[in-house]
């Protein structure tokens, strides 16, 4: 069985990167290769312990290491510890896999950059808090790398940040998720209220099993919880910060804002697992997810930008992943995790290679890259059909027991979010395959350089970062990261999860794996219902490809053979199209009318004039009027005796008159 | 008793710095020899505190005259000491001060008495947090008044002068409630002494808790409880009573802030806990527990408010200044857990301890940091600034930790005291700590959005700053990190190990709560 102080080095040896860089960096300096290689080491040993724990995981089971005292005063404590379950140790290779090699491909993506040292000093201290996030066993130290996580990610998609987009979208992501966090913090303390011992998890555990905890507590600390879940994984109505987020650097967003830290909603809503289950909240779960799933496939139809297309599809799958959950699905939702991980992460990879090729995301300037590009275009490829669904890459197996298990439910909500995944599925297979005949095949449309020309001719402002063309192969350590991400959405899917018993894994063997937890799943029956053995079914299995197949032929037929023109159906649904350009108006709505209109011309704009003008100038006023009151009765002390003869003589008359009156 | 460490604490600095100003023969001599002193007083109240830390429990360090002022009947003493309560905010005013003195170096203008100014500054705020004589409390807690005075109106920027006057009408006009009330509890009780302490036997000497549990004051409890709220209110600030604020921070010198939102808001926050708290539990009529709703109210609406009118700001001092009021919203929301379980309070009170220390650094640190940038840009004003990032970096990553630590973010001292709070006040007032909570929305959209406007972006476009200044920008010199690190440092540490200082504050609240 791996040891504590093992479990501690996979998150340590990130932090003392992240430590030594940031203290070095003036000796050192901004463009070292230090900086690279210290990190590839460290995120390395992360890797090489992760499987380790994933082993001792399968062989000795969960384990709940001790708490500590964080802060510990009379009747209040805090504590902190590790915990290494199967959620946490698929996690854990998940997350430091990817990791390492989107930390190689970034080697040669980021060189040259002005602020090399920087970029890996951030990706250091990104990997360690999610390494944390998911080892945590106490509920705010889960906040903690929660937190955390969300200002790795806010740094990263600033990493440009004397591009004022950039700026923008960094804060935006920020503040989303910092409101959906509002929502946690609230869930946490409710939590607290119940019972403050809860906020250890493997407590929360037994008080759930115990039946300790009332359904209405359940339900609002869920609802809470899963706010925050919603806005870190970008569900409806907290997405539109993602799409923006692909203004970081590409291997950025294939660690980050594709294969992990959007994934730690799902994480956070699994590991709260049985709390969710006891509550009534996860018919909201399931809701959201499912509309979500559609919701942002369909933007993804219309957009332009090879990364917005895969940021759309990110948000898109892990409504799968979030309804998967909402319908009981604990392993579809999680095995969709793992696989998707893989397959989404070597398409953004391959995506910066081909900016790499064609200096620019907009797939209106690329084209015909195939022939420059083969290993770049086969890897984007298999990735893309994984992520279609198809058999038997790993997307396949994952998406179909999300959708069987949909199924098997046999619940009003069940029925209904199957019926939205497989919508989704279809327009997934639509704008795909769009995004890749429209990158690879075809004619070669100029890149860069004809972009910044059209632009200049429409007169609107190039934007800083474009690249220059320089149409080959990327270098082989950008490739092979990708080549390997490509092995994964091949053999991911059913070498972990297999149908039926396969030399390497027994059936089912993620799903045994994960279930096996006696704190979570601590009767069989819950196990089986999570999803521990999935049932094969043809119909789902038949139904899904057909829709996939479709959605590839469709998008064949109008952006490979070009049989259909996408100018003239564009123009015939030209308002629908507009709207899913525009992005619903999501946006515009938040921004103009709810951040701008209401919060702040409504509600800063009045607030600061009555602090101006009603607070403020009630002080001054008031030392106004005491001054006046001042050199007022100072007047009756003007020094001249004629005034104080006459006030006096006065002052009798009114005497004398008053005792005359009176007596 | 007499260990004279806290008599040197209080008033090494400003006998050093009138030697200074008097010997000295050049200004650089008394800008390095103030400095020295700062340090020094540094050095020793890191001792005070260590000692406290290393050996916790009771009041040390006792500095005990009992008839300094020889009237019969007069129970004034002369009486310093620390406590759990006291000793981590002489370590911050030792810390703070040092910093202040530090990042005046570049003061040019009447130096000797700009340091003898800021010396009888620490001075009397270390006076404040070292007494345990009301009478004595009430003088430091006045005297600071004239240094501040001083400080702001000469040497101040913009509307110095009217800066200075309102913070010194607001201060006085809470300053004769607080003597009322200091008289009126000493007429109530027949002494001044705020504490029990050991008498040299061994048994304790009853302070003014002890004996004010259960008798009849001479007035009704709830006016001087009053009394003793609007004295602070004023100094903390609470909403309504905060305009003073935005004023005189924005216009006083750079290190000035510093101590004026580090050190001098939290003798209202000590005045709070040690008074208001410590006095008003068993008294009778009225005990703080019958008004813990209005001040949890209160609390929340200054947080809100406070962190409302941030986000209009447009100066870059200011806006930290009116972030102070959202900010130190939260200690009397933490106060206001007095009213729940023991647990409850203990989580309230120990996170408006820790809210105090941590507010201290954070908000100096992001002061300095803002001097840093206007001392070069000359400008605080956020639409002409732009692009800082590319032209100081050393200096935006200390902003930038500042306003993370600002924004309560995890790994900084900021998120351990209002997880406190927000914990502890919870379950008793869910309501009012619900909407304090989202002011940490808030301060995350305003210190982002400043970020974005003044370190990010391009350089300054047509109509800001000009591109000659733009182009001489020069990041910091190392005489100007000493500070700024010292600060992130103690940000870092109390947020990773905040036990260095629960762990002492823990026996002051406990002390505290009966």
């Amino acid at each position: 069985m791996i040891n504590e102080t093992s479990i501690w080095l996979i998150l340590a040896l990130p932090v003392a990167s992240f430590a030594i860089l940031s203290v070095l960096r003036p000796v050192i300096g901004p463009q070292s290769r230090y900086a690279g290689w210290l990190t590839i080491a460290a995120v390395a040993g992360s890797f090489v312990l992760s499987v380790l724990a994933l082993a001792s995981v399968m062989t000795d089971g969960t384990v709940h290491f001790p708490s500590r005292d964080w802060i510990s005063v009379a009747g209040f404590t805090l504590t902190y510890g590790l915990m290494l379950d199967p959620l946490t140790a698929i996690m854990l290779v998940t997350v430091s896999g990817v990791s390492l090699l989107v930390q190689f491909y970034s080697q040669a993506y980021i060189h040259g950059d002005r602020s090399y040292t920087r970029y890996f000093i951030f990706m250091s201290l990104f990997t360690a808090s999610m390494l944390g996030l998911v080892t945590a066993r106490n509920l705010v130290q889960l906040f903690v790398f929660w937190e955390l996580v969300g200002i790795s990610s806010y740094l990263l998609v600033g990493f440009w940040m004397d591009r004022p987009s950039a700026a923008a979208a960094a804060k935006k992501a920020f503040i989303m998720t910092r409101f959906a966090d509002f929502g946690f913090l609230l869930g946490i303390l409710y939590l607290y209220t119940q019972n403050p011992a809860w906020l250890d998890i493997p407590s929360l555990y037994d008080a759930v099993t115990a039946g300790a905890v009332a359904v209405t507590a359940a339900t609002w600390i869920s609802l809470g919880f899963f706010m925050g879940a919603a806005g870190k994984s970008a569900q409806f109505p907290l997405h539109s910060w993602l799409p923006d987020a692909m203004e970081g650097p590409t291997p950025v967003s294939a660690l980050i804002h594709s294969a992990t830290m959007v994934t730690a909603g799902v994480f956070l809503v699994a590991r709260f697992f049985p709390l969710f289950e006891a509550s009534d909240a996860m018919m909201v779960v399931a809701i959201i997810g499912g509309f979500t799933a559609v919701f942002a496939a369909s933007m993804g139809l219309v957009a332009n930008d090879i990364k917005r297309v895969l940021a759309y599809s990110t948000v898109s799958q892990l409504g799968y992943m979030m309804f998967a959950l909402g319908v009981g699905g604990y392993v579809p939702a999680m095995f969709h995790l793992f696989t998707h991980a893989w397959f989404k992460a070597g398409l953004f990879l391959a995506s910066g290679s081909v900016n790499h090729a064609s200096g620019t995301f907009n797939m209106r300037y690329m084209g015909g890259l195939r022939k420059y590009m083969p290993w770049t275009y086969w890897c984007m490829v298999i990735c893309g059909l994984s992520l279609v669904g198809l058999f038997p890459l790993s997307g396949f197996w994952s998406k179909d027991e999300v959708l069987a298990h949909a199924l098997g439910v046999h619940t009003g909500v069940g029925n209904a979010v199957l019926a939205l995944g497989l919508l989704a599925a279809l327009l997934t297979a639509f704008y795909t395959f769009r995004m890749i005949f429209m990158t690879f095949h075809g004619e070669y449309r100029g890149g860069a350089e004809a972009e910044e020309e059209d632009l200049r001719k429409a007169g609107e402002p190039v934007p800083p970062g474009q690249g220059h063309t320089h149409l080959a192969e990327s270098p082989w350590i950008m490739v092979a990261p990708i080549a390997i991400m490509a092995v994964m959405a091949v053999g991911a899917g059913f070498f972990s999860n297999p149908p039926v018993d396969v030399g390497i894994n027994a059936k089912h063997g993620f799903g045994e794996f994960l279930t096996h937890n006696d704190a979570v799943f601590h009767t069989p029956e819950a196990a089986e219902h999570a999803g521990a053995e999935p049932h094969f079914k043809w119909s789902i299995a038949i139904g899904s490809t057909v829709l996939a197949l479709a959605g590839i032929g469709l998008a064949y037929a109008m952006y490979g053979l070009r049989r259909i023109s996408a100018e003239s159906v564009g123009r015939r649904l030209s308002i629908i199209h507009r709207v899913l350009f525009r992005k619903y108006y999501v946006d515009e709505l938040y921004e103009d009318q709810f951040v701008r209109g209401v919060f702040y011309r409504g509600l800063v704009r009045s607030l600061g004039w009555v602090d101006r003008n009603w607070m403020d100038n009630a002080n001054v006023q008031l030392s106004m009027w005491t001054s006046r009151f001042g050199r007022g009765l100072a007047l009756a002390q003007n020094g001249q005796t004629q005034t104080y003869v006459l006030v006096m003589a006065l002052g009798a008359v009114v005497a004398v008159a008053a005792i005359l009156i009176w007596v | 008793m007499f260990t004279g460490l806290l008599t040197t604490i209080v008033f090494l600095p400003i006998a050093a710095g009138a030697v200074i100003a008097l010997v000295a023969r050049t200004d650089q001599q008394v800008r390095w020899g103030s400095i020295a002193v700062s340090v020094v007083t540094f050095a020793l109240s890191i001792f005070a505190f260590g000692s406290y830390y290393a050996d916790p429990g009771g009041v040390q360090f006792i500095d005990r005259f009992e008839n300094w002022i020889p009237i019969a009947g007069f129970e004034s003493q002369y009486l310093l000491g620390i406590d759990g309560l006291s000793a981590p905010l002489i370590l911050l005013t030792g810390l703070l001060g040092a910093v202040a003195a530090w990042a005046s170096w570049r003061i040019e203008y009447r130096v000797r008495e700009y340091y003898f100014w800021l010396l009888a500054l620490i001075s009397s705020v270390m006076g404040v947090f070292a007494s345990l004589d009301l009478l004595l409390f009430f003088v430091f807690f006045e005297f600071e008044l004239i240094p501040m005075f001083m400080l702001i109106s000469i040497w101040g920027t913009g509307r110095a002068q009217y800066s200075a006057m309102k913070f010194v009408l607001f201060t006085l006009f809470g300053g004769a409630f607080l003597l009322v009330a200091v008289l009126g509890i000493y007429l109530s009780t027949g002494t001044f002494q705020m504490v029990a302490i050991p008498a040299e036997a061994g048994q304790m000497i009853e302070g003014i808790p002890e004996r004010i549990a259960g008798t009849a004051l001479i007035a009704p409890a709830a006016m001087f409880f009053a009394f003793f709220l609007v004295a602070f209110a004023v100094k903390l600030p609470l909403w309504p009573l905060h305009n003073w604020l935005p004023d005189a921070h924005t216009d006083a010198p750079t290190a000035v802030s510093v101590l004026l939102a580090g050190v001098l808001l939290k003798m209202a926050g000590y005045g709070l806990l040690r008074i208001n708290v410590g006095f008003f539990q068993e008294t009778q009529g009225f005990t703080i527990h019958d008004t813990a709703g209005i001040l949890a109210a209160l609390a929340a609406v200054s947080t809100l408010y406070g962190a409302i009118v941030t986000i209009r700001q447009t100066d870059m001092k200011r806006l930290i200044a009116f972030s102070s009021i959202s900010h130190m919203g939260f200690v009397v929301l933490g106060v206001s857990a007095i009213a729940g379980t023991s647990g409850a309070a203990a989580g309230g009170l120990n996170g408006a301890a820790m809210q105090m220390f941590t507010h201290g650094t954070i908000t100096g640190l992001a002061f300095l940091v803002v001097g840093l940038v206007y001392d070069r840009a000359h400008t605080r004003y956020i639409p002409h600034l732009g692009g800082l990032w590319k032209k100081m970096p050393a200096i935006g990553v200390f902003f930038l930790l500042a306003g993370f630590a600002s924004l309560g973010l995890p790994g900084t001292s900021g998120f351990v005291s209002e997880i406190m709070v927000f914990l502890g006040t919870f379950k008793v007032w869910s309501y009012a700590t619900g909407f304090a909570a989202f002011g940490v929305v808030l301060a995350a959209g305003y210190i982002l959005w400043m970020v974005q406007r003044t370190f990010f972006g391009p350089a300054p476009a047509e109509g800001g700053m000009s591109k000659e200044v733009y182009e001489d920008l020069e990041d910091a010199s190392r005489l100007d990190m000493v500070p700024v690190v010292a600060l992130g440092v103690a940000i870092l540490v109390v947020g990773i190990w905040p036990q260095v200082l629960t762990n002492v504050f823990e026996i002051g609240i406990e002390a505290t709560i009966r």
